[in-house]
């Protein structure tokens, strides 16, 4: 087998001092938590951190998925297994259950974290089009203190997020408003593959009205593609499948994929608009408590 | 440095490299060669042991993430010459063939039926479907599953040590 | 040490011989207590890691390995100069090629052997390749077969003297051209189509490897190593390393699959070897997964061109025209006077009036090999070729696909049938077994079902294949591997107790072979199976043979086992007619007995009959002591296992994804020993037919970069993309077997792909006009053939 190079390891045993010890051991230390993202790359060596902090001990802190009236809280450290299996989660945002059926295999998600995947700010990585879709804030931890930054503006650039360098992310937070519906509808080669494009999305209606939308796409660019422009189209309208359609042709039109394994361009393009109407379709039927 | 890893109710401690991989650390342990490993990237399955319970990919744990758990392989499904209800499934269906899959195959079993002792074939379907098998095509370990959930307690011990 | 009861009680009838015994081997495995190459330590080792070129096509202009070897616990660092004076810096192949084992002058794939690190430990050795300095100068490489012959394509075989061109093999050919001509010019439909079957992986769980222990003082190489035909590779070595055969010895252990992948020679076991043999410890290599897709011993990659006719609604004539792309080094394996393995076969099921095959051979800069993951040498190619094309012709006269081919079969009567490209198939009733694959689908029920989903808009696909194949090689008259015959033998002695121990030299990888073979000891003898040893996989200890692998098992050791039992029968049947003081032929048999004919209270068992050859005063006039016999077994002839299988496919209007719904198989290969271990072949072969028609793919770029490396990239079905498969049977007895077995372990990987791609046309033919794709089926390719575009796969 692959093996890593080699790294010095530390166990964090708080919050704060994980990160201390990432100020104190400066750019080459990395934070691990699943690990299912970082030590294939190490394996690969792809990536060579000089030393790894092990932040899987910090489950009190980090790891729980909490109705905290406005706001739904999940923990940084929360697994895969877990978000898979809130009842919590999927009565206010069924989007998660969609998501984590097809996110890996079920042995991954027992150790995969929701931290861990939106950190890697892999393209292809479903949560990240799920908590954009979802309006969702981050809750970055420093040496100073706290900062709350929305997700749209998390991934910076492919494989960059808006974590600093002494800085954990430790919170998603999913605010709660009436009439919210959402789905994932994702398409991949096979079981537990990367997406070959997938689509988050999530509706508020009220009184028959779109009053907010979040629309978002999973590996057709080069980080999560946040569709404004067709949630600006969805906004005070009724839910129609004319609407959704057109819905989908922006998707189509303002993602930009790249040609790989998984398929060409033209085929990428079709899947956003074809999974933007989908998963808008049902992300409306769930809102309107009219899903089968 | 020195790692103390509980494997199937035995503290095992060594000094090894903070890189050494769990799935190494459990094959360096003598008579604990039935934990495999087939792939670089963490999609064969091969190496699935449980860890407190929940089967985890060996090959994607470093050992010194797993010291404080409790890890359990495939050494520890036999208890007292009783073989467990998976194990007995896997014989009785004909689950496999060259065997290399197989450890894997009964840890997540063994985890599967621990959390949802009765699943339908869908579910089955989707607990092993981090592991590869070349060999079986899957059809027979689902039929094993599915035995060894309906003979949760081992009807009789068909094969003796 | 483990006894295997095989039910619940001592009551109920127990199959002594051919029947659904689980398997003796499953109490090792099912513990964990399998002993598979990478488990074995011994004192003193050392590990091996492999530096790999990056390039596919470059010159190695230098290679400093100082770095490497100050690195801490590296022992040493191996590179072609220091081959080179052992003679080992290129090895024969099965093809009669050469291949470097480390690369020289020059690399010519990607992930081609460069320099071999012997270290203390696996971690070290990985990182010390990392520290191996190697300057390159990239050449362009060509990774496109077509493209290989153009003229200005680069020369990548100038190590070969007199070689000018990327020209592997001169055309081999099969059949008549003139009667092809004819058969064309009366016909009244012809089809052709360009046909690829892509590059695909045999990819077994567990990679290849070997520990290689020579000990200075005795000469002794010990040899550790999952090996599909170890006595083979041991007459390879001694020759190939010039060291003395009769002091190698080749353990293989459990083998964690095979599937054509552990046949070849690979540099890694040659370097394992010379490392051993230098440093005088034992030395273990064992690659990853990486290392294997990218340099062991690919599948297929066959680029066809073909047209086939039809006449009076029966299929007539076939012309195929093959680039066989067999990368850097030609080591495919096959028997010498069969270059194109067992292509002729394309001619299929079919009573043809005429066939004309050209195949030739091309170098690229990618991994040798060719012939692998149950392609019955070519069979799997040939048989996707004349299915696709059957189906094309269909389309084109309209009829239903089954119902032309029922018009086009070779008929019962005309066995033993001679193909047009000169074999004979032993044995046959093909539409009975077709229509027993239609009654378990419900064939004209799924039509229904096709036609209102597609008044719906929903895109439902039956795809049927037909299949004939050849395997059991072979006759020593027709068949050898580099000059050893393909022969195998068995070896049975039976001990005073009556307890049994039967030697073989097939290799099993997963097929059972101590559980299946027991009970032919058991079917000939009476011995039950639990009462019969079989050893395997040492070679100082098993009789002489090609290995397993072309599905050999069941046609040639199998058939030596019952020839061997019936060699001991035969003895005890003079035995028991001393015991008796009667004559031989006065003597019946019914399973474990001799009795005397019209007075069968007066018998004598089998275990009697042993203690007695052990202890009796008095044996039969002329006959030795002991109960035992030794056979090396000549087949006669190949055997023709053959079968119809049917998919039912479903495709995602929308997203083009392929989902395989059912798929059922019906299988005819003879007389089954245990029908439990062939239906579990036969899952397993058609769960790989689903991933090599729906997403398994070796595929580079202009490069020549390797861009299926992984298990992310190259991808296996998992539990999820396999239905249940419905299996059905038919049972045409082999003329010339002993037990009238065929042997099976490939079919599944011979007729799935046809029937998967048949469906999946047939999905979308009516309402997107497709009339061809290429494998694999993903879903982008299937959305592109949907748009009229469909684009070979490279």
């Amino acid at each position: 087998m692959q093996t890593p190079a080699s790294f010095e390891y530390e166990r964090a045993t708080s919050v704060d001092g994980a990160i201390a010890s990432l100020a104190r051991l400066g750019p080459e230390a990395r934070v691990i938590a699943g690990g299912h993202s970082l030590l294939p790359m190490m394996k690969l060596r792809l990536a060579q951190p000089e030393h790894l902090i092990d932040i899987n001990d910090l489950e009190s802190e980090l790891a729980y998925i909490r109705d905290e009236g406005g706001e739904i809280a999940i923990g940084a450290l929360t697994r895969h297994v877990d978000l898979l299996g809130s009842d919590l989660l999927a009565r206010h945002f069924p989007i998660f259950r969609d998501a984590e059926e097809v996110i890996a295999d079920p042995v991954v998600r027992n150790r995969g974290t929701i931290g861990g995947s939106l950190c890697q700010a892999d393209a292809a990585e479903d949560l990240s089009a799920v908590c954009t879709a979802v309006k969702a804030k981050v809750v970055i931890r420093g040496q100073n203190g706290s900062r709350t930054v929305p997700m749209e503006e998390f991934h910076v650039g492919p494989y960059v997020t808006a974590v600093g360098d002494s800085e954990l992310l430790t919170e998603i937070r999913l605010p709660l408003f009436p009439g919210a519906g959402s789905a994932h509808e994702k398409v991949e080669r096979r079981a537990g593959d990367w997406a070959i494009a997938a689509a988050s999305a999530a509706l508020w209606i009220d009184s028959s009205t779109i009053s907010q939308a979040g629309i978002a796409l999973s590996a057709v660019g080069l980080t999560t593609i946040h569709l404004t422009r067709a949630e600006e189209l969805l906004r005070g309208k009724p839910p129609s499948e004319g609407l959704f359609e057109q819905a989908g042709q922006i998707a189509s039109e303002d993602c930009s994929p790249n040609a790989d394994g998984r398929g060409p361009v033209d085929y990428k393009r079709h899947l956003a608009g074809v999974l933007t109407k989908r998963a808008l379709t049902r992300a409306a039927q769930r809102a309107l408590k009219e899903e089968a | 440095m020195e790692v103390t890893i509980n494997i199937n109710g035995q503290q095992v401690s060594r000094d090894v490299e903070p890189r050494t991989l769990l799935v190494h650390f459990i094959r360096e342990t003598p008579g604990l060669t039935g934990t495999h490993w087939g792939c670089d990237t963490s999609n064969c399955g091969a190496c699935v042991v449980t860890m407190d319970g929940k089967a985890v990919k060996s090959c994607t744990m470093l050992a010194a993430m797993a010291a404080g758990h409790e890890i359990r392989t495939v050494e520890s499904l036999e208890k007292n010459g009783q073989l467990d209800p998976v194990q007995q499934g896997f014989h009785e269906k004909h689950a496999l063939q060259c065997g290399f899959c197989t450890p894997g195959m009964l840890m997540t079993a063994r985890a599967l039926l621990d959390e949802n002792p009765n699943p339908t074939e869908a579910e089955i379907r989707t607990a092993i479907s981090g592991g590869i098998c070349r060999c079986t095509g899957y059809k027979n370990i689902v039929a094993a599953i599915q035995w060894a959930a309906e003979h949760p307690a081992g009807e009789r011990q068909e094969v003796q040590a | 040490m483990t006894i295997i009861e095989n039910l619940p009680s001592p009551q109920t009838e127990r199959p002594i011989g051919f029947g659904r015994l689980k398997r003796k081997e499953d109490a090792r495995f099912i513990r964990g207590k399998g002993n598979y190459l990478d488990d074995i330590r011994l004192p003193g080792m050392v590990y091996g890691a492999m530096l790999r070129s990056p390039y596919a096509h470059a010159k190695i202009v230098s290679i400093d390995t100082s770095r490497a070897l100050a690195h801490p616990g590296v022992a040493a660092v191996v590179t072609a100069k220091d081959l080179e004076t052992l003679g080992l810096a290129w090895m024969p192949t099965i093809s009669y090629d050469t291949q470097a084992v480390l690369a020289g002058d020059k690399v010519r794939f990607q992930g081609q052997e460069v320099a071999f690190v012997i270290a203390t430990d696996e971690y070290t050795a990985n990182d010390a390749t990392a520290l191996i300095d190697v300057e390159y100068e990239p050449l362009p490489a060509v990774v496109n077969a077509r493209k290989a012959l153009d003229p200005d394509a680069p020369l990548i075989r100038d190590d070969k003297a007199g070689q000018r061109d990327n020209l592997a093999s001169p055309t081999w050919e099969a059949g008549d051209e003139e009667s092809t001509d004819k058969a064309f010019a009366e016909a009244d439909t012809i089809v052709s189509r360009d046909i690829i079957y892509p590059r695909c992986h045999p990819a077994p769980l567990e990679t290849c490897g070997m520990i290689a222990d020579f000990n200075p003082e005795t000469g002794q190489l010990d040899i550790y190593n999952g090996n599909q035909a170890p006595h083979a590779h041991r007459t390879v070595y001694a020759h190939v390393a010039g060291l003395a055969e009769h002091m190698i010895r080749i353990r293989t252990g459990d083998i964690g699959g095979g599937f054509g992948n552990k046949v070849p020679v690979y540099p890694g076991y040659v370097c394992a070897i010379a490392g051993s043999i230098v440093a005088g410890v034992p030395v273990k290599w064992v690659e990853n997964r990486s290392e294997n897709l990218m340099s062991t011993g690919f599948a297929r990659d066959y680029v066809m061109r073909a047209e086939m006719c039809s006449k009076d609604g029966k299929v007539t004539g076939l012309r195929v025209d093959v680039i066989a792309d067999h990368g850097a080094f030609d080591s495919t394996a096959q028997p010498t006077k069969f270059p194109a393995g067992f292509f002729h076969i394309v001619c299929g099921s079919y009573d043809l009036e005429a066939s004309y095959v050209k195949v030739k051979a091309v170098y690229t800069n990618k991994a040798p090999g060719g012939v692998a993951y149950r392609c019955s040498f070519r069979i799997t190619e040939a048989v996707y070729l004349v299915e696709r094309m059957v189906d094309a012709l269909a389309l084109e006269m309209k009829t239903d696909p089954i119902e032309l081919r029922m018009k086009s079969f070779i008929k019962p009567e005309q066995f033993p049938y001679e193909t047009t490209t000169g074999w004979t198939y032993d044995s046959g009733n093909y539409a009975e077994t077709m229509k027993v694959a239609m009654d378990i689908a419900g064939y004209e029920e799924l039509r229904r079902e096709q036609a209102e989903k597609r008044a719906r808009g929903e895109l439902m696909g039956i795809g049927v294949s037909f299949f004939t194949e050849g395997v059991g090689a072979g006759p020593r008259k027709h068949m050898d591997i580099l000059g050893l015959a393909m022969n195998d033998g068995a070896d049975l002695r039976v001990h005073p107790s009556g307890k049994a121990v039967v030697s073989i030299s097939a290799q099993t990888q997963g097929q059972g072979h101590e559980t299946t073979f027991a009970q032919i000891v058991a079917e000939e003898l009476g011995i039950p199976p639990e009462d019969v040893q079989v050893r395997h996989g040492d070679t100082d200890r098993s009789p002489y043979g090609l290995g397993t692998y072309g599905s050999r098992s069941t046609p040639v050791s199998g058939a030596a086992v019952a020839v061997v039992s019936r060699k001991v029968r035969d003895k005890a049947r003079q035995i028991a007619a001393t015991m008796l003081e009667t004559r031989a032929e006065d003597l019946a048999w019914e399973k474990g007995r001799w009795y005397v004919k019209g007075d069968p209270e007066k018998g004598v068992l089998i275990e009697e009959i042993a203690q007695y050859a052990y202890s009796g005063d008095t044996m039969p006039e002329g006959m030795e002591g002991g109960l035992d016999a030794q056979v090396i077994y000549d087949p006669p002839n190949l055997t023709y296992p053959y079968g119809a299988y049917i998919a039912v496919v479903d495709v995602d209007p929308d997203t083009a994804q392929v989902k395989v719904r059912r798929f059922i198989a019906v299988d005819d290969c003879g007389v089954r020993i245990n029908p439990m271990v062939v239906e579990g072949q036969i899952h397993g072969g058609l769960a790989e037919g689903i991933g090599i028609a729906l997403m398994e793919l070796i595929s580079f770029d202009e490069e020549g970069n390797c861009l299926n490396s992984s298990f992310m990239d190259y991808l296996i079905p998992t539990a999820l993309e396999c239905p249940d498969f419905e299996l059905g049977d038919t049972e045409t007895p082999c003329p010339h077997h002993p037990l009238g077995a065929k042997g099976v372990g490939e079919s599944p990987n011979v007729g799935s792909p046809p029937a998967i791609v048949n469906a999946v046309i047939d999905a979308l033919h009516e309402t997107h006009g497709v009339d061809h794709i290429d494998m694999p089926c993903t879903p982008a390719r299937v959305w592109a053939a949907m748009q009229g575009r469909p684009e070979p796969p490279q």
